[in-house]
């Protein structure tokens, strides 16, 4: 891929983004950048402990304070409904998961952390923060759990009164009884234990809310920073509040990053919007970075037990995992989902393996809630799968490329059933992997292993062939899976009179571009003026429905909702175009933006139907109503499956134990690219959170349940000189169930690169003379270093 | 009442008196509207506040309005030349994509404007060193540091 020699503005163009212009000159507008008059300000109590039951609130004194509004504890909040899940998730026995309720403000007990207690509102941020301070808490801690295997002991510390041993769900998939026929008849079991370690997604920007209320008309609006205004409007308004969608409006204005962390819907949120009627004034939150991170629903936090077993051949004969998923102390919006769905159906990765079981045993304990954090169970199942598979390399002698190769789907096995509920609909694995080699030159490894060592340093190299699964669909399918929401997107083209066109869309960009990519799309199919398309996204009052941005979903579900609502156009043009040239709809092309009648030069432009459409003087009235404007609602037929090879080489300094990374290459297939320049960005961001994840970040919890890595002075986010420049290539097999055959690329790069960095890292040691089989991420000069002193 | 302080933003001359411990980004924030200046910690560890001040890199969050009367400053919304054209650093991030949901933006952009006024031809290394307080989620700063060569290399011709 070169992003830099495409100079059309069309469908593969690396188009400069529209967007930048005002984020370059400060003209964004970010939630905590807008101001209502007269608003006041919200501040929240949060519990210090992980589980402490609240013998009392006294709000007297902060009552009193100057300038405060209002003080609110769970009492006043009695009628608001618990924060919903949108995914309900059924035990091997057929039993639905526990769902403890999960009040906006704590109701007599606090379960980690963070959990919010009292809301203060006062006149300015500061008198609200002042007040904050003197809201007493009569806490009665307890003991808390934060290890999940101590957490299911039947006589462990309840984090839910009703729950004894803290099981959310014990959920399976797959052939048990074929998986251990086939471990029977192995030549070779490699076992691993790995821990997927827990994240704070870490949005550059925090969360904020503001709740604004019309007491004339009965309308609320919630300014807030999401990933999917529409969802949120859904479930705050016919879950937790009560109101019809007519009166409520949600805004996600600019938004700073996500990551997943901005699609759940928040205690806040609602709490903004109830308080703003209450109060009879917009009420403003927004969080500080130190409430981001005990209030912020957190990612991964997987411990797995894994076998592979393989024949005499290195050909994989089974796979069985069994793992325990962390859902923190109450169900974030779609946390039941992550380590099943999203998990244990991608445990086949790339490969021909006949039998696979998996199950996931998901544990309530005292901490912040887990969701879905950038790739959600797709880098924990890619993890398990890539660091068992160079292992199993390792034990049985063969390289760890041909290893793979010898396992890997071949193009003509497309369509490929996988025995966990998958059916991949394209690829060519082997291009991606055949790639990444040759650019990282994988041959001549040992040359320049040879040369670090020559420096003092070990090298190392490490594969990764991920898979991913993105635009989760069909709704129907994931319906009968426990989805509480459909997964469609939906999309409006609205032609101007005079040609030019709106496109409103469900899908929300917070730095993925889509006001570029879009008008691509949507400038490419009608053959007109890039700069006259105008992408409208982020507001329930001004976009029809949508289902939003998560899962790598916007080109692959967003993008071919508004392909399908153009094509709608072009079908309404065709039969304007066949009355004004007076020939059959039938003779109608679309071409080049004009509707032409086939074989002859007679033709209309896009312009003389737009026009024609809204001043329908020679129109049939009789048959076809004026105006061209569209709606699609696009729910596709499956997932598309993205999927690439990345080769990571790093040098470890034995005296230190730190690890630098040498070199990245990634080769990825992400079907069609609109915009190759974006593409290689969101490669670029997800390798770099995904490098954080094996080398640098990582959540602490103290065994009572404080949160140590709870500033950016402890959790250790990547910075530029963690990171090196990045090589990133593609190939193309298009996605053959949607309208523009593109797969979606957000989050690949967190997905493939911590099993590569760590494979490198173990290849160093063990060709340093340190045999190891594992390390647990993230690989810290502490934990590399004692590595190397154990063995 | 708070002492007046008399500061320099942007080219305006502004006279104000904020309260005595109000940072300089809720100065620039909500007593000026100049919302460029994100706030993203508490911690002065981001970086999404960095103006100039008298030319060099602050982290706003970090200073107190007071701190900077008589001084110079220049927030992102200043940047642009009087006839709205970019300041070549600007004109390098969306050049080389580097910058995605922009909310550390504004600080990349005046701090690499600081560094190419220190050190005109940086080496990858030396932006990466400098970029040490500045924190981007979005980029894998592969684009920011390219940005930040390609535009060091227009400031110097």
């Amino acid at each position: 891929m070169n992003a830099n020699t495409t100079t059309t503005s069309g469908i593969g163009g690396s188009v400069r983004r529209r967007e930048d212009s005002r984020f370059l000159q400060g003209r964004g507008r970010y939630t905590d950048d807008i101001n209502i008059a007269g608003q006041a300000y919200a501040v929240f109590v949060r519990s210090p402990h992980a589980h402490a039951r609240i013998n009392g609130i006294d709000t007297a004194a902060a009552t009193a304070a100057e300038g405060v509004v209002a003080v609110f504890t769970a009492e006043h909040t009695k009628d608001i409904g618990g924060v919903p899940t949108g995914w309900q998730v059924h035990s091997k026995d057929g039993e639905p998961m526990a769902e403890p309720k999960h009040p906006v403000l704590a109701e007599g007990m606090a379960r980690h952390v963070g959990d919010p207690v009292a809301m203060v509102i006062a006149a300015t941020r500061r008198q609200a923060r002042d007040a904050a301070e003197l809201v007493a808490v009569d806490y009665d801690p307890q003991p808390a759990v934060v290890d999940m295997k101590a957490a299911l002991a039947a006589d462990s510390t309840k984090v839910h009164a009703d729950l004894p041993g803290n099981l959310c769900y014990d959920w399976e998939l797959g052939d048990k009884a074929a998986v251990d026929e086939a471990f029977a008849g192995a030549a070779h079991v490699t076992k691993l234990d790995l821990v997927n370690n827990r994240l704070i997604p870490n949005a550059v920007e925090p969360r904020c809310a503001i709740g604004d209320f019309d007491s004339v008309s009965g309308e609320h609006t919630l300014y807030t920073t999401s990933q999917n205004p529409h969802v949120i409007r859904l479930l705050m308004g016919a879950f937790v509040l009560s109101i019809p969608e007519h009166k409520l409006r949600v805004v996600a204005p600019d938004v700073g990053g996500g990551f997943g962390s901005k699609i759940f819907h928040y205690a806040e949120e609602a709490l903004v919007t109830w308080a703003a009627a209450q109060v009879k004034k917009p009420v403003k939150w927004t969080a500080e970075r130190s409430e981001s991170f005990m209030s912020d629903a957190h990612g991964r936090d997987h411990v797995t037990h894994a076998e592979l077993a393989l024949d005499a051949d290195g050909k994989f004969l089974a796979l069985r995992c069994s793992t325990l998923a962390n859902m923190g102390a109450y169900l974030s919006t779609f946390a039941p989902c992550i380590p099943t769905y999203l998990h244990g159906t991608l445990l086949a990765g790339q490969y021909v393996t006949p039998a696979i079981y998996c199950e996931v045993k998901a544990v309530f304990t005292n901490t912040v809630p887990v969701d879905a954090y950038r790739g959600a169970g797709r880098p924990e199942a890619t993890f398990i799968l890539e660091r068992i598979v160079d292992q199993a390399a390792a034990e049985t002698g063969v390289d760890p490329a041909e290893l793979r190769r010898r396992n890997l789907i071949k193009p003509e096995q497309f369509p490929y059933q996988t025995p966990v509920a998958l059916q991949y609909d394209t690829g060519n694995y082997e291009a991606t992997l055949d790639q990444a080699l040759k650019a990282a030159d994988y041959a001549g490894f040992e040359s320049r292993r040879k040369q670090s060592a020559a420096a003092g340093k070990l090298r190392g190299v490490g594969l990764s062939c991920y898979i991913e699964a993105c635009g989760i669909a069909p709704s129907n399918v994931v319906g009968s899976l426990g989805a509480r929401a459909g997964l469609y997107e939906a999309a409006t083209i609205r032609v101007n009179p005079t040609g030019s066109v709106v496109v409103l869309t469900g899908s929300h960009a917070h730095g993925q571009g889509h006001e570029t990519t879009f008008a691509q799309v949507v400038s490419d199919m009608l053959g007109i003026d890039y700069d006259a398309v105008e992408i409208v996204h982020g507001d329930t009052a001004k976009v029809p429905f949508g289902m939003g941005t998560y899962g790598s979903r916007s080109i692959a579900v967003g993008g071919a909702a508004i392909a399908k609502a153009v094509d709608k156009i072009i079908a309404k043009g065709k039969k304007i175009a066949a009355h004004l040239l007076e020939a059959g709809e039938g003779d109608i092309v679309f071409e080049n933006g004009a509707f032409k009648v086939a074989g002859t030069d007679r033709e209309k432009s896009f312009g003389d139907i737009a026009l024609t459409a809204y001043v329908p003087h020679q129109y049939p009235l009789e048959s076809l109503e004026p105006g061209l404007e569209e709606t699609a609602f696009y729910d596709p037929a499956n997932f598309t499956y993205p999927a690439g090879t990345y080769v990571c080489e790093v040098e470890v300094d034995p005296d230190t134990g730190r690890v630098t990374v040498a070199s990245f290459h990634a080769s990825d297939d992400f079907g069609n690219l609109i915009n190759p320049m974006i593409v290689e960005g969101q490669v670029h961001g997800g390798l770099a959170q995904g490098i954080g994840q094996a080398l640098l970040e990582n959540c602490v919890y103290d065994a009572d349940g404080q949160l140590l890595s709870g500033s950016y002075m402890d959790y250790c986010m990547p910075r530029a000189d963690d990171l090196p420049s990045f090589q990133v290539d593609t190939t193309v097999t298009a996605c053959t169930h949607n309208p523009l055959g593109v797969k979606g690329c957000g989050e690949a790069g967190a997905i493939g690169a911590p099993p590569a960095l760590i494979n490198a890292v173990v290849n160093a040691l063990n060709g340093g003379g340190h045999p190891i089989a594992h390390l647990d991420m993230p690989a810290t000069p502490q934990k590399v270093w004692a590595a190397m002193q154990s063995n | 009442m708070s002492e007046q302080i008399t500061v320099t933003v942007n080219g305006d001359t502004v006279s104000a008196r904020p309260a005595a411990n109000t940072l300089l980004s809720t100065f620039l924030r909500e007593e000026l509207g100049l919302t460029g200046a994100h706030v993203g910690c508490d911690t002065s560890q981001c970086g999404a506040c960095v103006v100039l001040v008298d030319g060099k890199s602050v982290k706003s969050c970090t200073m107190l309005a007071h701190q900077a009367a008589g001084t110079n400053v220049t927030t992102i919304e200043g940047l642009a030349g009087d006839g709205g054209e970019l300041h070549p650093m600007q004109e390098a991030f969306r050049d080389n994509h580097g910058l995605q949901c922009g909310f550390c933006t504004p600080g990349m952009v005046l701090s690499a404007v600081d560094l190419v006024s220190r050190n005109p031809d940086p080496s990858e290394g030396e932006v990466r060193s400098w970029l040490e307080g500045n924190i981007c989620r979005c980029t894998g700063y592969h684009n920011i540091v390219k940005s930040i060569r390609a535009a060091a290399k227009v400031m110097r011709a």
